[in-house]
């Protein structure tokens, strides 16, 4: 329990990657997430999804999502995620294209977006957070294993680790997604959701281990609905309304100057 | 003692039995898969579309197995091209490609005007096996085999979580295509076995079975395998001893066993209604 996350970490590449872009290097001095006039439009649908939409996520930082059902918030994480291809705009993580460094980007998914009748055990489901690391060929080997019971201990489902998935509660199968984006090793969390339909315990274990993962250098982009915790929790809210970004509230402190390692315990300083 | 021997003196129940082991331990291995990603309906209908390619190489004096295999990649390959990006859904794309096919191949047969040889195409009959049969039954089956073991963690994720394939660079999409190509040939062997018409019997039946009794994927591939031979094996005799069609012996085997299993499931179900933990 407690161990400090592991990153930066050594990175190996895998023997056959998924992508065939390769794993490049953060460029020095680019902030986790850029984005600028980003602009994505669905097949079918009348209107853009985004429209001229610019953000920033400095090293460092938690920014949190805000804003009604369909103001875009999900489709902005896929596109960062790699999952949507934008009309027009441009986006970076670490100074980097999408698609470059899949191993330095965690995505979390809506809860709703997996088929939870699959037979897996909350350990499989995990495990295939170090796909990214392993590629073509390659299977899990002890390390891994290692590295996934102890994601599950820092989550507090160690003694669901061979429980079916489709066995678990709302707020278990969140901690599991959870403990799968840990178990990647990522510096970049994009959390769709992750506090949907979960207990106070769970909104508890998130934030704790949100905030450890920004005091390592770790940065945070969440869309959430839990406006409550939004300024003790956050650095930052982009408030979207239909596509567009209506506002970008800071919390207390410069948002683009937030290099600084984060005070320990976050209060809210506004 | 005698007569569980006796039929297995003659080569060709022999040739017969080990081309149903090996086709019954491909589709039902593949079977899992399908059945997890939802896919029954598709494999019936790769199946059916076989057809036309059959009737092609059997007009032109060529190799049936690969006029099958070509018409089932072809549209394997086509459903997946068709219901690309929802443009389309898929049961649609699957509705308008397997009927269109299969009509093709009857109009085919009717110019010919001779049904009969074609009946076995329809209905199969591992009775006839040949050893070139069986050569191209083992090379498919190997194929199959080694590619699902080598993927086996990439098709899983990809069924559990599309999503997260896509945000670390594995495309779904080209996931699905690899498993129609599977299923394209594992399908033709089947067809070797039992007929287009049943094939997807046997890559449906044995998983669906092995589902109702285990929720673990290592188990279910193992019990599906095991339950195809014991089905190959209980067909064969049948259809020796009762004369009766050995495609649809097979077929019915399998589809006892997942009488029996259900209810079996269903019985132990209601004993244990809230502690329930198939592991």
């Amino acid at each position: 329990m407690n161990q400090s996350p592991e990153f930066p970490h050594s990175h190996e590449e895998p023997w056959l990657p998924y992508s065939g872009r390769g794993h490049r290097d953060p460029r020095a001095g680019q902030p986790a997430v850029q984005v600028e006039h980003l602009s994505v439009r669905y097949r079918k649908a009348g209107s853009d999804a985004l429209h001229a939409v610019s953000l920033e996520v400095a090293i460092g930082q938690r920014v949190a999502l805000v804003g009604p059902n369909g103001a875009g918030k999900s489709t902005l994480l896929k596109a960062l995620a790699g999952l949507v291809k934008p009309q027009s705009g441009h986006m970076a993580l670490f100074g980097n294209p999408v698609g470059a460094c899949h191993h330095r980007t965690a995505y979390l998914p809506q809860r709703t977006d997996l088929d939870w009748q699959s037979p897996l055990t909350v350990s499989d489901l995990v495990m295939t957070g170090r796909y990214v690391h392993l590629g073509w060929l390659s299977w899990p080997g002890q390390a891994d294993r290692v590295r996934v019971r102890r994601v599950l201990e820092r989550m507090g489902i160690a003694d669901l680790a061979e429980r079916q998935i489709s066995d678990l509660s709302g707020g278990q199968q969140q901690r599991t997604l959870l403990a799968r984006a840990l178990v990647q090793e990522a510096s970049l969390f994009l959390l769709d959701e992750p506090l949907n339909a979960v207990d106070e315990a769970t909104r508890d274990v998130v934030d704790e281990l949100l905030t450890q993962h920004t005091q390592c250098g770790g940065s945070v982009l969440v869309a959430t609905h839990d406006l409550g915790r939004l300024m003790e929790s956050f650095d930052s809210a982009v408030y979207l309304c239909e596509g567009q970004v209506e506002s970008i509230l800071p919390f207390g402190r410069d948002p683009l100057a937030s290099l600084a390692p984060r005070p320990a315990s976050s209060g809210a300083s506004k | 003692m005698n007569w569980l021997l006796e039929p297995f003196q003659y080569s060709f129940m022999r040739q017969a039995l080990l081309a149903s082991l090996l086709v019954g331990t491909t589709c039902s291995l593949l079977g899992v898969y399908v059945v997890l990603r939802r896919m029954a309906f598709l494999g019936d209908a790769v199946a059916h579309t076989t057809l036309p390619g059959l009737v092609i190489a059997y007009l032109n004096h060529w190799n049936l197995f690969v006029g099958a295999i070509v018409a089932a990649v072809i549209t394997a390959l086509g459903i997946g091209w068709l219901s690309r990006g929802q443009r389309l859904r898929e049961d649609t794309a699957i509705g308008v490609s397997f009927s269109g096919m299969f009509a093709l191949g009857i109009v085919m047969i009717s110019r010919v005007q001779s049904y009969r040889d074609f009946s076995h195409m329809l209905f199969g009959n591992v009775l006839g096996v040949t050893t070139a049969d069986l050569v191209g039954i083992g090379i498919v089956s190997f194929l199959v085999c080694a590619v699902l073991l080598l993927v086996n963690k990439e098709l899983m994720l990809t069924t559990v979580d599309p999503l997260h394939g896509e945000s670390i660079g594995l495309s779904a999409e080209r996931m699905r295509y690899l498993l129609l190509i599977l299923l394209a040939l594992t399908v033709v062997t089947g067809i070797q076995a039992v007929g287009v018409v049943l094939t997807t019997a046997l890559i449906v039946t044995p998983a669906a079975t092995a589902s109702l009794i285990t929720r673990r994927l290592d188990r279910m591939l193992l019990l599906a395998v095991v339950f195809s031979a014991c089905s190959s094996v209980a067909g064969l005799y049948a259809s020796y001893y009762l004369s009766i069609s050995s495609g649809g012996a097979i077929v019915l085997a399998c589809t006892v066993l997942f009488g029996v299993a259900y209810l079996a499931t269903r019985i132990h179900w209601r004993q244990l209604p809230a502690q329930y933990d198939a592991t």
